[in-house]
């Protein structure tokens, strides 16, 4: 926990005297241990490494040598849990409980754990740095970059680092139309799914008429495999924060909202613990900086519902109500929170601002694609190598994003598809591969950017399949109000499971094109008016799955279970018993030495576990 | 006052009226579910949806919540429209095939029968019940309760509620009578489509007729500031 200073600051130039004493106050070539605190870590066992590095330096008394940092998430959640030894950046990937005593003997004596470091996959060999790691070495982290500089507890971390100096060029070099000019010429787009131009919004709601304006910081992020925003605000609340009150002086807002998924505890709490500290340094709160200008922030936690990610439904459930959407032929930029102007952006948005602000928008503008400007954060997940969280400039092509940073599809299989936008998001196809990814390029596709997220599907995944799964999880998330989405999206899914289960029809796949188009334009919000596209988009590029299904009762991928049988091919079956211990349900018996063993249908699950370990291509799906 | 054009012919309305409002008033129609002029527009059957012209830009609205504005050019029937509302309807009937009201309003649209599977509904879940509740008898004693496709209108918790006063504004408004009233002897019963109440009636000190649920009699006389014995005779038989 940071020790706190009493004295607010009264002035930019305190910020920058204060800045000084910390920079001072510190020893850059001090080894510092910085060990991930994000919740992936934590999930893979985190927590212990951490205990044990507390103990093992309280009883070596080695407190002066070795500092140690316990920060965000950096990104590589596929070899976690992460620590790096600084300043030299010394990467040590799966780290466990007890590798931690040899960690710090070594570390103290200037030495490396060979055995930690990780091995590039392509060429064999150990990486000692972490910026060495091909993970990393291709992606540009402007947002992401701090995390493991930061302990998201301690300001002084962030104010080690520059932050809020962009608050103090804002407050006292420029004024809040000039705040918004820059931003507009920086070309920012919304990071939560829209792409809608930030400046633009902003703009309405500064001249848009009210008794006050409010500025919501949206971290609701819902979407399944998505934690962008979670690991911005759990690893560095601080620059959405420094963001939201430079947009709150651009805006002429003096009450700020972070609304926060309940489910993610841990953003709750440094969001908090952030507010506070800012509050105490007179960086939030009355007269920041000495300028005159006041502003607040409260937390908000969500209600628990996808649907609350729209920014009407947010606004409905901060302001106590159900958290439904409501029509929005009058924007919330100018009738939001309680009738009142209001401006929502995402974490994401929000951490860019102060980028900008400290750097310019020329500098800003240079970085990304000609109409998507920036860099943009998508968690990988799926079947992919490397998962976790990257940061690359708009307009990288997706098989960059695949290969070059996510390391391919695991087990040697081939790459199928991409799911990018969420739910509501499509599916792009191998063909697609080279498309840059931005904004427009996505949509073009018949997808969409989304808040980030990014699905990888290998060659053993069924597009049907999948298409239903999303639709699912859609019907299960549709608040219900409006005919179109909640009566729609339960026949799409009818329609979907009968497909997959052999019940397929001629005319499905028209109806479910007919839907769609109806799902698309009659909806009263976005939820049902872009959940067709996991259909259409499968229905685009993987038309001819359907058809198998439909009129051969076929699963080309051999996931879907009713339309999948195994058997054994007997001559090519040395009846080595293998699949007869993988098999869970005992359908398989051994028929003695040399003789191939017999598949019972009866017992068969159609789980495929005798299939993947077959190498001699003597079980027969079909 | 907005100067628009409906389907071509040239309207004038007030500002801040709806599109919807603006077409009634000159005789157009456009098919309504959740719409009642006495509750805030709700948006929730899309069968309102026309087509607007703004600034060049063409999109459906919902005009039962699109207000008018000037130079606004409104189509209320074109194929895309019609297209939509018929898939609308297909989905509507699929939840309340055997609603005579939804059969009705389909056969006016032009759909008799509908591509998805059967369920067996009567509600439609428009919610003017719920609305009517809140904001005319102001009690909001029934509310729409679960999510999405398990959405339901009932009573807190599905059991009795101590807050209905019995009106029956809930059946009266259902425009697919989904909701049942009925009143035998003392007793009035209401029937949501997933609980129900029963109400004892007051009877008329005059003529002996029930006539009214007490619960509602003393809640008019709470509210209004009445006297305590204002409702001993009904209606007919009062002064």
């Amino acid at each position: 926990m940071a020790k706190q200073s009493n004295n607010r600051l009264s002035s930019p130039q305190e910020l920058e005297a204060l800045r000084e004493s910390i920079i001072k106050s510190r020893d850059p070539s001090q080894t510092c241990i910085v060990i991930c605190g994000g919740t992936g870590c934590l999930a893979l066992g985190a927590q212990e490494v951490i205990t044990n590095f507390q103990r093992e330096i309280e009883k070596g008394g080695l407190e002066k040598k070795l500092a140690l940092r316990i920060t965000g998430c950096p990104g590589f959640c596929e070899r976690g849990p992460l620590v790096v030894i600084k300043p030299e950046n010394i990467l040590y990937q799966q780290v466990k409980g007890e590798d931690v005593v040899e960690i710090v003997s070594e570390t103290v004596k200037g030495k490396i754990v060979d055995r930690l470091l990780y091995i590039d996959p392509d060429t064999g060999r150990k990486i000692t740095y972490e910026h060495e790691v091909p993970f990393y070495k291709k992606q540009k982290r402007l947002l992401l970059g701090d995390n493991s500089n930061i302990d998201p507890t301690d300001i002084r971390d962030y104010l080690a680092l520059g932050g809020y100096a962009a608050l103090g060029k804002a407050l006292s070099n420029m004024s809040p139309e000039g705040i918004i000019a820059e931003v507009k010429k920086a070309g920012l787009r919304g990071r939560g799914g829209g792409g809608f131009p930030t400046a633009t919004k902003w703009e309405t709601c500064r001249n848009a008429e009210g008794d006050t304006r409010y500025i919501i910081c949206n971290c609701d992020e819902g979407d399944p495999g998505a934690f962008m925003d979670r690991s911005l605000m759990e690893g560095n609340p601080h620059s959405a924060l420094e963001g939201m009150v430079i947009g709150a002086y651009a805006i002429g807002g003096h009450q700020g909202y972070i609304y926060v998924r309940n489910e993610y505890p841990l953003a709750v709490k440094n969001a908090q613990i952030a507010i506070e500290q800012a509050e105490k340094l007179g960086l939030l709160g009355k007269n920041i900086l000495g300028s005159r200008f006041d502003f607040n922030v409260k937390i908000s936690r969500g209600g628990g519902a996808f649907v609350c990610g729209e920014s009407t439904a947010l606004m409905a459930s901060l302001e106590g109500k159900v958290g439904e959407p409501r029509a929005k032929y009058v924007h919330t930029s100018e009738k939001g929170l309680w009738e009142q102007p209001t401006n929502l952006n995402n974490v994401e948005t929000w951490a860019n601002v102060p980028l900008i602000i400290k750097n310019g928008a020329d500098w800003y503008g240079k970085i990304g694609s000609q109409g998507s400007k920036g860099t943009k954060i998508f968690s990988l997940v799926g079947k992919i190598n490397n998962t976790g969280l990257i940061e690359v400039p708009m307009g990288v092509a997706l098989k960059d994003i695949i290969y070059g940073i996510g390391g391919g599809i695991p087990d040697g299989k081939k790459f199928k598809a991409v799911q990018t936008g969420g739910p509501s998001g499509g599916c792009i196809p191998e063909n697609l591969l080279n498309l840059p990814v931005d904004f427009d390029e996505l949509d073009k596709a018949g997808s969409m950017m989304g808040s980030g997220g990014m699905i990888i599907m290998d060659e053993n995944t069924c597009m049907v399949d999948i298409a239903k799964y999303f639709v699912n999880f859609l019907e299960g998330e549709s608040c219900g109000k409006c005919l179109p989405c909640r009566e729609g999206l339960k026949r799409m899914s009818q329609i979907l499971t009968d497909i997959t289960e052999g019940r397929g029809k001629e005319g499905d796949i028209e109806l479910l094109e007919r839907l769609s188009a109806t799902l698309i334009d009659t909806s009263l919000c976005a939820l049902g008016s872009t959940a067709p596209n996991p259909v259409l988009t499968t229905l685009r590029y993987f038309r001819d799955e359907y058809e198998a299904h439909i009129k051969d009762r076929r699963c080309p991928a051999g996931v879907c279970k009713e339309l999948v049988t195994y058997s054994i091919d007997k001559e090519k079956c040395p009846g080595c018993g293998l699949c007869v211990k993988a098999c869970p349900s005992e359908a398989i018996t051994d028929m003695g030495k040399k003789k191939p063993v017999a598949l019972d249908q009866e017992k068969c699950i159609k789980c495929g576990a005798c299939y993947d370990v077959c190498k001699l291509g003597a079980v027969i799906r079909k | 006052m907005v100067k628009l054009t409906i389907n071509g012919q040239k309207v004038q309305a007030e500002e801040g009226i709806t599109i919807l409002e603006a077409a009634q008033d000159n005789n157009i129609y456009i098919p309504t579910l959740c719409h009642h002029e006495e509750v805030t527009s709700y948006g929730a059957c899309r069968l309102c949806l026309v087509e607007v012209t703004k600034n060049g830009r063409e999109r459906l609205v919902a005009s039962c919540l699109y207000e008018v504005a000037e130079g606004l050019k409104v189509t209320t029937d074109s194929e895309r429209i019609a297209t939509n509302r018929k898939m609308l309807m297909e989905l509507l009937l699929a939840r309340c095939p055997n609603n005579k009201a939804v059969q009705d309003l389909a056969h006016k649209l032009g759909v008799e029968k509908t591509s998805f599977k059967l369920d067996d509904n009567d509600c439609m879940l428009c919610a003017l019940c719920v609305r009517v509740c809140q904001e005319v008898v102001g009690v909001s004693a029934i509310s729409l309760v679960n999510r999405g496709v398990d959405r339901a209108i009932a009573t807190p918790y599905f059991e009795a509620s101590n807050v209905c006063i019995g009106c029956g504004s809930c059946a009266y408004v259902c425009p697919v009578d989904a909701i049942k009233f009925e009143e035998v002897g003392d007793t009035r019963h209401i029937y949501w489509p997933n609980n129900d109440m029963e109400f004892k009636l007051k009877k008329c000190q005059k003529c002996g007729r029930y006539f009214a649920p007490q619960v509602q009699l003393d809640y008019i006389i709470k509210k209004a500031g009445l006297a305590p014995d204002a409702f001993d005779n009904c209606l007919d038989c009062r002064d």
